[in-house]
């Protein structure tokens, strides 16, 4: 009998498939064979490692040592210096690049340890096509334990009592949401999965789908025993073919374990989960218009109130809830709410996964405390800023611009909120000198001019008119009063508008016209573009 | 697969209508849902013809003009805007000799841009059908398309 001594890692998601992922790992497996370590020396296949951009990217454990950018020719190197000899190969190892200024060499190697994590704990680990490796590392053990002893009421307090927030972008309070839903007797109730992850520069709950979607199944039963449901729905976006394949296969292999099913662990409790693909529409991430199109219809928001809590899918009691937040409830029932209040700040506790992007030298997928400065975000994790910082657009397009000024605020929801910014969805895009505040303005109401879904009117002809002065303004004919114009029409617009799309755009004006209105009035006054980036006709 | 048993698959609910869009345009060559077919799902889910348009054209994955046999997405969102998709865009305009929206003469390439599709990793981004390329360089995206036209991919 042979034993496992080493596992290769593979972190597989789109950035480290494009550069052929599969194919180094065929390698690998060919290359074992060749050296006979074939039996002591396994491949496996995990979900994205954090690591973005720098090609393939394997972990081999349980040395704890990275290598990014592997080629074809450097299989063979790996196998026959570190997996034979324990000699690694140090030119393809992760080093991190941070930035030296703020941070030490030694330090930065060990980032991506020190990231706190709760939602990516076995992200990059397990096997996520698995079962077994989630139920070897306590998976659907606080499923288990919610439903053979606790009450749906006593797992309702511990969230609340947990302050978890909705991780989608609103932050409302997860055990309050469900307090609502979870005392009506109208049957059957809904819990519905908003994985309709459309903010531009957000793939979190992407990367947990495929990363850990048995994590998101378990969080999502334990919701539903909460609520008193036995339907659920993940709604998944078109576009994300891994995570819909992963997640399917762990729906179904928690069927055959007897997870999700009838009679649940003999407590019988029913609940089973049924997988919905989206066609393409930002707005189907707001609940209600998700709902409209789970039903079959056009994404179009409803009124509130009645809230989905009340009368949502077909009617019934629904709480829709996102990725990320299902995804942090496993780990609360098994901890504890006490555990996770340790973390984070007093009225955002836990951790929040960002998407960090654009001018920055490692971009890719964090886990880190609520509350981390965002300096700390973008220098010690994301390796500091390409040229010059000069913003950041944080939360998305329905985010807000961020300053030098801002640099040192503590990124949770309600140091966010004071200063008119928002932490939204975790996307955090960062802009060197050489960006154009205009021109990405421009390019952030296009977005919503297209994603509008028509139905009332602020946010349909407004989103025109505000996309149509930008134009203008890019394109040197701009007038200074469009500066207050932006302005009222934009809060005319969040005051008026249904959804919060119609209401996102103020924010994203308003911070803009902050921080950068002399190089918006340069653009109309002087007609010149300072970074030679938008076109004066 | 003939039409009327795509239908049959599927139970007669609203709910379906997605699912058989989608379903309807994947088996049409030229990648969309005619005004035959939506008047056949229509009458099959006992919904008004207005009702099945109104749902086709709310979503940018499904078409109602025909489209080429290669769909290219490009994302033109903050993120991918940000590391220089407008001159990947350029680069596609002048291969492919169309604009946004429109499709080539001989039906092989339909040009589309798209929202983000949450690969911003690699910025610029662009998808040809299920197939996703990342960071993109206007050399890379005019060999991509090169490769398509000689039926490599």
């Amino acid at each position: 009998m042979s034993v496992v001594t080493k596992y290769v890692l593979f972190g597989i998601d789109d950035s480290t498939l494009t550069a052929g992922a599969r194919k180094i790992e065929r390698e690998f497996e060919r290359e074992l064979k060749a050296a006979n370590l074939e039996d002591e020396i396994k491949v496996v296949e995990t979900g994205s490692m954090g690591i973005i951009k720098k090609g393939v990217v394997i972990l081999i454990e349980p040395d704890d040592i990275y290598y990014t950018n592997v080629t074809m020719d450097d299989v063979r190197e790996i196998v026959q210096e570190h997996l034979l000899k324990g000699r690694p190969v140090k030119r393809l190892q992760y080093d991190g690049k941070v930035d030296k200024s703020v941070i030490s060499f030694k330090e930065s190697a060990q980032e991506l340890k020190k990231q706190n994590r709760v939602v990516l704990s076995n992200s990059g680990i397990i096997d996520p096509e698995n079962i077994e490796e989630y139920i070897a590392v306590e998976g659907y053990e606080a499923f288990a334990t919610a439903v053979t002893e606790k009450k749906p009421e006593e797992i309702v307090e511990i969230v609340k009592e947990s302050g978890l927030r909705g991780r989608g972008g609103a932050g409302f309070p997860t055990g309050l949401k469900w307090s609502f839903t979870a005392p009506l007797e109208n049957k059957p109730k809904y819990i519905v999965c908003n994985a309709d992850e459309g903010e531009p520069g957000t793939f979190k709950d992407r990367l947990i789908m495929e990363g850990d979607p048995h994590k998101l199944l378990e969080g999502m039963a334990i919701a539903a025993y909460a609520i008193g449901a036995e339907k659920g729905y993940i709604y998944i976006r078109g576009e994300y073919k891994l995570s819909i394949e992963r997640t399917q296969k762990a729906i179904e292999d928690a069927r055959k374990y007897g997870l999700l099913g009838e009679d649940i662990f003999g407590s019988g409790f029913d609940f089973d989960i049924e997988i919905r693909i989206g066609a393409g529409a930002y707005v189907c991430g707001e609940e209600t218009a998700l709902i409209n199109s789970l039903e079959g219809g056009r994404g179009n928001p409803r009124v509130k109130p009645p809230f989905p809590g009340q009368k949502g899918l077909w009617q019934q009691p629904t709480v829709v809830n996102n990725v990320e937040t299902l995804s942090n409830v496993p780990s609360i029932i098994l901890n504890g709410a006490d555990w996770f209040k340790e973390m984070g700040t007093e009225k955002s506790t836990g951790t929040k996964v960002y998407t960090i992007l654009g001018h920055v030298n490692n971009p890719g997928l964090i886990e880190v405390e609520m509350g981390t400065p965002l300096k700390e975000i973008i220098y010690k994790y994301a390796g500091g800023v390409s040229g010059e910082f000069k913003c950041a657009l944080v939360g998305g397009a329905a985010g807000a611009f961020l300053g030098k000024d801002m640099l040192d605020v503590k990124m949770d929801y309600d140091h966010l909120g004071k200063y008119m910014a928002v932490l939204g969805s975790g996307a955090i895009l960062v802009m060197n000198q050489e960006a154009c505040v205009v021109d990405m303005l421009k390019n952030v109401m296009e977005f919503f001019r297209h994603e509008s879904c028509g139905k009332c009117t602020p946010c349909r002809v407004g989103n025109v008119h505000l996309c149509n002065m930008l134009d203008e303004i890019s394109g040197g004919k701009g007038k200074s009063e469009y500066i207050d114009k932006m302005l009222s029409l934009s809060k005319s617009m969040q005051q008026s508008s249904l959804c919060a799309l119609g209401q996102s755009p103020y924010l994203v004006i308003e911070s803009a016209i902050k921080n950068f209105e002399d190089e918006i009035l340069e653009h109309i006054e002087k007609k010149v573009c300072p970074n030679n980036i938008c076109e004066m006709k | 697969m003939k039409k009327e048993e795509i239908l049959r698959n599927y139970e007669k609910r609203k709910d379906n209508l997605l699912y058989i869009l989608h379903d309807f345009q994947d088996m049409n060559p030229y990648n969309y849902v005619t005004d035959d077919d939506m008047q056949l799902i229509a009458d099959y889910l006992g919904l008004p013809y207005s009702k099945v348009y109104g749902t086709a054209s709310f979503y940018s994955m499904i078409s109602e003009k025909p489209r080429g046999k290669h769909i290219i997405r490009l994302c033109d969102s903050p993120p991918c805007h940000l590391m220089g998709s407008v001159d990947i865009l350029d680069v596609l305009k002048d291969e492919l000799g169309i604009k946004v929206g429109e499709t080539t003469p001989d039906m092989t390439f339909t040009l589309e841009k798209t929202a983000c599709l949450g690969v911003c990793g690699v910025a610029p981004v662009m998808m040809v059908d299920e197939e996703i390329y990342g960071n993109l360089t206007p050399k890379k995206v005019k060999k991509i398309i090169a490769d398509y036209k000689e039926g490599k991919k």
